[in-house]
Formats: structure tokens, sequence, C-alpha cells
């Protein structure tokens, strides 16, 4: 029974379906779709390892750390501006931020 | 073998199980503790794969910063997540049947790929009892990719810098020193000298 890169793969693969399910599930609540969002990268970078470990080459654990470092950015912007949207609204809910009219 | 075998399944189905969670759960902070749950298993995987700085990486900054900062907003913020859940049976079938899909796909890809012939490997891994990941991966990090590492730490500050913009606001009636105003202060300005009469006072 060893566990070979396609396990890790599948699991990754499970990882991203619960965070695209998730989008879908919550849609008005926009912390648990940054959470969604948290959970996909986390799958992106499960991948990455699992491929960097298995062809041993360290690129992808670079990859890794540099999408880690996009995720935590992305994350500290969204929540600023959930922070400024909820000041001026009240809500947050995704359905009513819809003062620009696109 | 066996061992490693066995965390594999713990640590991979624990993922899951507080993944699932995380988009089912009713209460966003539970929400928020079964992500961090969730990373600390991702973090377990990473051990296996031999990413031990991955893994610690994830456990400290993930975890100690981003998940806090998570859990500071939904704390922070007093929302009605009841009246934000509206809606979620009937989202439900569509969901689940875009989820199922993606997943049926990502199987079939995860089933039939094959890794290239003339594969180049750009930073192999250098035997784990002479070097470790740590120490591995800042041979490469330093060197063969300092841009991409420098870029890395320009999009934090840049993060770091919209962040504070976005959320810092000065409220109007909060009396605020002003430096400059006191320094350029001079003794005409500051005070009056005034005759006063005798007898009479000042009104």
């Amino acid at each position: 029974m060893t566990i070979g890169l396609s396990h890790y793969l599948t699991v990754a693969a499970v990882l991203f379906t619960i965070g695209v399910f998730g989008i879908f599930l919550n849609r008005k609540n926009v912390i648990v779709i940054l959470m969604s969002i948290e959970l996909m990268l986390l799958a992106v970078n499960i991948n990455l390892v699992a491929f960097s470990s298995f062809q041993a080459d360290l690129v992808g654990q670079v990859f890794a750390l540099i999408v880690l470092t996009v995720a935590a950015a992305e994350a500290a912007i969204g929540l600023a501006i959930v922070v400024v949207y909820f000041r001026n609204r009240g809500t947050i809910d995704v359905a009513e931020i819809d003062l620009l009219k696109g | 073998m066996m061992l490693s075998a066995l965390f594999f399944y713990l640590f991979s189905i624990m993922c899951i199980g507080a993944a699932f969670m995380v988009v089912a759960s009713k209460n966003p902070v539970h929400a928020v503790l079964f992500l961090i749950l969730a990373f600390f298993n991702a973090a377990g995987l990473f051990v296996l794969l031999g990413a031990e700085f991955l893994a610690m990486i994830l456990v400290v900054v993930y975890v100690g910063a981003v998940m806090v900062l998570f859990l500071f907003v939904v704390m922070m913020l007093d929302i009605d997540f009841a009246e934000l859940r509206a809606g979620f049976i009937k989202y439900l079938p569509v969901g689940a049947v875009v989820g199922l899909l993606l997943l049926v796909e990502l199987v079939f890809v995860v089933g039939t790929w094959v890794t290239a012939p003339d594969l180049v490997h750009n930073a192999p891994t250098p035997p784990v009892a002479e070097v470790s990941n740590t120490k591995a991966l800042g041979n490469v990090l330093y060197t063969q990719y300092v841009y991409l590492f420098e870029a890395a730490g320009l999009i934090l500050l840049v993060a770091m810098i919209g962040a504070i913009v976005l959320t810092l606001h000065h409220k109007r009636d909060v009396r605020r020193q002003s430096i400059s105003a006191q320094v350029a202060r001079t003794p005409e300005t500051a005070i009056e000298v005034v005759e006063v009469e005798s007898g009479r006072g000042l009104k």
C-alpha cells in the first residue's frame, strides 16, 4: 500500500472541488467566499508540492511559496475591502454590491 | 511505509472533512476554525511529502496570521449571518452539479496524465541526508529565483499599503495635534497685551 502521486492529486482535486462548491453554496457571504478561495489555493499548493516531491525538483516548492505570498496579500486586501464595504453599507451581501451599476 | 500510508489517510480525510465543514457550517467563526484545522492537516501532508519548510510556513504564516485576520474580521463585523444564508438550499443543486462535473474532470486528468520524457529538472532536490529541505530551498530561492522572491516582497508591500489606505479613516470631530501649527507659533500670535484701566477691570 504505497502512497503515490495520484493519491495526493486526488486529495487536491477534492479540496479544489469543495472550494468551487463553497462559492456556489454561500454566494451571499463574502467572507465564506474568501475562505473558499483559500481552500482552492491550498489545493493548488498541495498539487505543486506533490509534483515537486515526486519529481525530485525544488521549483514546485518555490512556486508554492509564491502562491502562499499572493494568497496572503489577497486575503489582506479582500478583508480590508470587506471592512470598508461593511462600514459604508452595513451588510456584506454580495448581491448588494452594485454601487457602480456595472 | 505502512505508517506513512496511515498518516496520509488520516491527514487527507481530516483535511477534506474540515474543508467540507468550512463551506457547510452555519456559524462563520466555526468555518474559520475548520479552515485552520484543514490547514494544519495540509501541513501534515507537506511534512509527509518532505517539504518541512512549507509545512512550517503554512502553520506560522497561514494559521498564525491570515486565519487570525479572518477570525478578527468575522468577530468584528456585526452581521446577521442567518440572513446571508437564505438561498443556501436553492443553490445546493447547481453547486453540487458543477462541483461533481469539476471533480469528474479533475479525476480524469489525474488518471491519464503522463510525464514528458524529456523533462528538464530546473532545481533537482539534493539528497535529504546531506542538505535539509529549508537549506536546499534557500539555495534555490536566493540564487536562481531571486527576482521572483523580490517580486513576492513587493506584492506584500503593496498589499500592506493597500490595506492601510483602505481601512484608515479620519473622524471629523476628533481634535488632533497639528505639529506644523505649533511650531509656526510666534509671540505675536500667541499672546495679547491689554492695557487694563484701574478700577474697571476687563469686561
